[in-house]
């Protein structure tokens, strides 16, 4: 039976979401496609988490290593390229993370096997790969249809998926073998950095006024500012805006940043790049505002007001100092 | 130190009405800006930092049409000392395999230290082409870096994790990085800036000089059969306020206030 490989991603010591969310995946296309899941973890000690995947998985492979124990692209991709050549799997999955970002591009070049990076969705019409990505910043969605192959990677957009419990799998786990670590090229992990001591906590906040690049320049903060003061609120800001240094960069709602979801998040001059949405779309309201009807802000946001920030704040802010 | 960055021309695509072309593979490009990848920007502005702290050149390489020449000439300005375009003429229809075909051929004979490439590009954003290279090239990498420190021949690299999470790697030299935006503080470019080195020869080459056949690269070289591009449909999401500003605004406050905005 073709399989479907599931590389595991875990960091200090717990399993990420984004490996739940691909064996979701995983297990809708092989009931649809009479296909097995095999789980794949590399790390030093799978123990913790075999449990977890052995509920969702047909097999799971693990490599247990002291080197492998944080995420080192050297030895991850000598240990993975050995698993895939020997188990010629349909398909390998990954997340579109910064682990599966690093590893993917270098696993296809290694083992010639075709890539589609940050899919949201996979299908197999005609035995062939069919994936769905967006371009063009969001604004475009993009059908791929691969060329037919015998092997196939792909990474995962993160919160595509629901995350897939509901298997009740019974999995065994196999343990391989390290393999010689020959061929390194020389790659050191060296540690994790501990994010920089924090004036505000964005993730506490109940409201949270939130900009983005459309802010323009440093000069225009103040305008928000007043309008966050006068709802009583608390600044927060996309990428963009932390990227210049314009907010300290744990004001950064996203990907990379922080996780938020207070009672109402106001969205100025965002235009909502998917890091930014799954930073934020979990908020109880969310009010956007964008001179750009199409901007990907409005999908997520419940209330939208297309038109210049810079008319509407003054005149918000206004409506609040008058009650 | 010498450094190679790859860079590309995109469409600027923010604030702009796009409609997909009729065959539905790509959209109109006739009246969009063209300017050059924000992660390129910063990737050539790194290089440009390194090479003035530790000496070294920095050339820039693209693969476009003519009008791609632009962002040349802009990372010239910046400080690039060499410039290298790629004709994309034989290179239509690839995908980021075969984008990273002609780059690969185009750099795999200089002498580097450093390779640098944007995370990935704002249009097709596969984050494919710079590792593709650095695995072509035997290199040790590393992605998404926001910030990276020389010496002893080697380089410290911050890469950027999830949740406000940062991890540091060390790379020997030579190695292939891909830069991730915010690194650095990239350098205004002025008209000015650009004439003084509009002297400067720019290297030209074809997918032939290259020695790549239309096997590797075009359609024939691509993963990808068939793409289907199309815009999102209207009407989902968002309820958007309507009426005069100030309606909008009552609006917008009434909203706030039920939702627990302090008056």
């Amino acid at each position: 039976m073709k399989e479907i490989l599931v590389i595991a991603e875990h960091r200090q010591g717990e399993l990420r979401d984004i490996t739940m969310e691909i064996l979701g995946l995983a297990n809708q296309l092989a009931q649809a496609h009479g296909l097995s899941v095999t789980g794949v973890f590399l790390g030093a000690d799978a123990s913790p988490f075999s449990q977890t995947l052995a509920r969702t998985c047909d097999r799971i492979l693990v490599v247990e290593d002291p080197g492998l124990d944080n995420y080192n692209a050297d030895p991850y991709l000598l240990v993975l390229a050995q698993i895939i050549s020997q188990q010629q799997p349909y398909l390998t999955l990954l997340g579109h993370t910064a682990m599966g970002m690093d590893l993917a591009p270098a696993l296809s070049a290694r083992l010639a096997i075709p890539l589609v990076t940050d899919c949201v969705g996979l299908a197999f019409p005609r035995d062939c790969l069919e994936a769905s990505r967006q371009v063009y910043g969001g604004k475009v969605n993009a059908l791929l249809r691969m060329k037919p192959s015998s092997q196939y990677l792909a990474t995962i957009r993160p919160g595509s998926f629901s995350v897939d419990l509901a298997q009740d799998k019974t999995a065994t786990v196999e343990k391989l073998p390290s393999p010689s670590w020959e061929g390194l090229k020389g790659r050191r992990f060296l540690g994790y950095l501990e994010p920089e001591v924090e004036d505000v906590d964005i993730s506490e906040a109940d409201i949270l006024v939130s900009i983005g690049r459309g802010i323009g320049k440093p000069e225009n903060i103040p305008v928000a500012e007043a309008f966050a003061e006068a709802i009583g609120a608390t600044l927060s800001c996309s990428r963009p805006v932390a990227d210049k240094g314009w907010l300290p960069k744990s004001r950064q709602v996203g990907t990379s940043g922080k996780t938020v979801r207070p009672k109402v998040y106001i969205a100025l001059g965002i235009s909502g790049a998917f890091q930014h949405q799954a930073g934020m779309k979990n908020s109880g309201t969310i009010i956007a505002v964008n001179k750009d009807p199409k901007a990907p802000i409005f999908k997520v946001a419940h209330y939208g007001i297309v038109a210049d920030l810079f008319q509407v704040l003054p005149m918000l802010t206004e409506k609040f100092k008058k009650s | 130190m010498n450094i190679v960055v790859c860079i590309k021309q995109v469409p600027e695509v923010t604030d702009a009405e796009l409609e997909i072309t009729k065959d539905g593979t790509d959209i109109d490009k006739e009246d969009l800006e063209m300017s050059i990848n924000e992660w390129d920007n910063y990737a050539v502005e790194e290089a440009v930092r390194i090479k003035e702290a530790h000496g070294g050149k920095v050339t820039v390489v693209t693969l476009g049409d003519e009008d791609a020449e632009d962002v040349l000439r802009r990372a010239l300005a910046m400080g690039a000392d060499e410039a290298i375009l790629i004709d994309e003429e034989d290179f239509e229809g690839s995908d980021a395999v075969g984008i990273a075909k002609g780059l690969y051929a185009a750099v795999k004979d200089l002498d580097f230290d450093l390779l640098f490439t944007g995370v990935q590009s704002s249009d097709d954003a596969w984050g494919q082409v710079g590792l593709l290279m650095a695995e072509w090239l035997e290199l040790p990498f590393a992605s998404l870096a926001v910030k990276i420190e020389l010496g002893q021949g080697k380089a410290l690299v911050q890469r950027e994790l999830e949740a406000n999470t940062l991890e540091q790697v060390e790379l020997p030299l030579p190695a292939a990085v891909t830069i991730q935006t915010g690194i650095n503080e990239p350098r205004y470019v002025s008209i000015m800036g650009i004439r003084k080195v509009r002297n400067i020869e720019i290297q030209q080459r074809t997918a032939g000089d290259l020695g790549l056949s239309d096997m590797e690269i075009g359609e024939q070289g691509s993963h990808v059969a068939q793409r289907r591009l199309s815009l999102p449909e209207e009407g989902e999401g968002a309820e958007i306020l309507t009426g005069s500003l100030d309606e909008i605004c009552e609006r917008a406050a009434q909203i706030i206030r039920d939702r627990g905005g302090v008056a």
